[in-house]
């Protein structure tokens, strides 16, 4: 636990935003990549691919992978945003679908609501090529770990 | 031949031809590559009813420290689960939307062991289907997460035919 801790304070201190994305399995294997912009913060990206899939006769983007792309780029923003590096754990996830994700290149960022001693509740936003069509929405609460 | 039905205390479940529920059962994942990518399995099907597993992965994890499976993984497995238990509940076959989903996670679940998800259709109105699911390991009492969704009816007209199934 301690070992992977000081590592990510160091990639997230060196931008290495590759290396954080290597630390968690699942965001590898989803394909999710980040970048922190300039004037709006972190900024996620999920290239197409084949293998996720949900629907091939819409064909469309598996609605789970758009949640656990939207829910893992809350935990990624969240340990950028903190002083601490420890994992928050989710405590509930509530997403709404407004377009089904088509097989194309998906986008989100994220918006912390409120950040308390023990709890986080951070908005989530989905959209594809244009920007002003969000195609899912989403808010979490996660647990802070108290050190 | 049209088919009338007389009973109006009965009505007609999609999962009750054996060539449909053949179709569930052998065929559901065929069309869902990203139930493959995570290694979905089929368990279980009855009227307005089923359940799915996914056996613990690796690749699944999504803290590197305790190698605890994913919350993005119980969402897949979720709205799989919950759109199969609206297809368990239709009277005839049409494409579905999810509109909606939620998920409470109540413990992390435990490393090396297959997730168990199974969801219920519990409210089929014209239009929207009603559902809520858990997932859970061992005990279905002791879930890992519980899950409510609502899913849009007819949402695409392209695969809205039985045709293909007469």
């Amino acid at each position: 636990m301690e070992a992977s801790k000081d590592y990510f304070a160091e990639v997230r201190d060196g931008k290495n935003y590759q290396q954080a994305i290597e630390m968690v399995p699942y965001a590898k294997l989803l394909g999710i990549s980040f970048r922190e912009c300039d004037d709006e913060g972190l900024l996620f990206h999920l290239p197409f691919d084949q293998k996720n899939i949900g629907n091939t006769m819409l064909p469309a983007i598996h609605g789970g992978v758009i949640g656990g792309f939207m829910e893992n780029a809350a935990v990624i923003h969240l340990m950028w945003a903190m002083e601490s590096v420890t994992m928050p754990k989710i405590i509930d996830f509530n997403i709404d679908y407004t377009l089904s994700g088509r097989p194309e290149d998906t986008y989100a960022r994220c918006n912390i609501v409120k950040l308390g001693k023990r709890i986080a509740n951070v908005q989530i936003e989905a959209w594809q090529s244009n920007r002003d069509k969000v195609i899912a929405v989403a808010r979490s609460h996660f647990k802070l770990i108290i050190e | 031949m049209t088919e009338q039905i007389t009973d109006i205390g009965s009505r007609k479940y999609l999962i009750d031809d054996p060539k449909i529920l053949n179709m569930m059962v052998d065929g559901f994942f065929g069309n869902i590559p990203h139930a493959n990518t995570l290694g979905i399995e089929f368990v279980s099907i009855e009227r307005s009813k089923s359940c799915l597993k996914i056996p613990y992965k690796k690749e699944l994890a999504g803290n590197p420290s305790t190698g605890t499976i994913h919350g993005g993984v119980i969402i897949s497995i979720m709205d799989s689960v919950g759109g199969m238990a609206v297809f368990a509940a239709l009277p005839a076959i049409e494409a579905i939307a999810t509109l909606d989903l939620r998920v409470d996670y109540m413990k992390p679940a435990a490393i090396g062991k297959a997730v168990y998800a199974s969801a219920e259709c519990y409210k089929l109105t014209n239009t929207i289907a009603f559902v809520r699911g858990v997932a859970y390991q061992d005990d279905e009492n002791d879930p890992v997460a519980t899950c409510t969704a609502a899913f849009m009816r007819a949402s695409s007209h392209a695969v809205a035919t039985t045709e293909g199934f007469k």
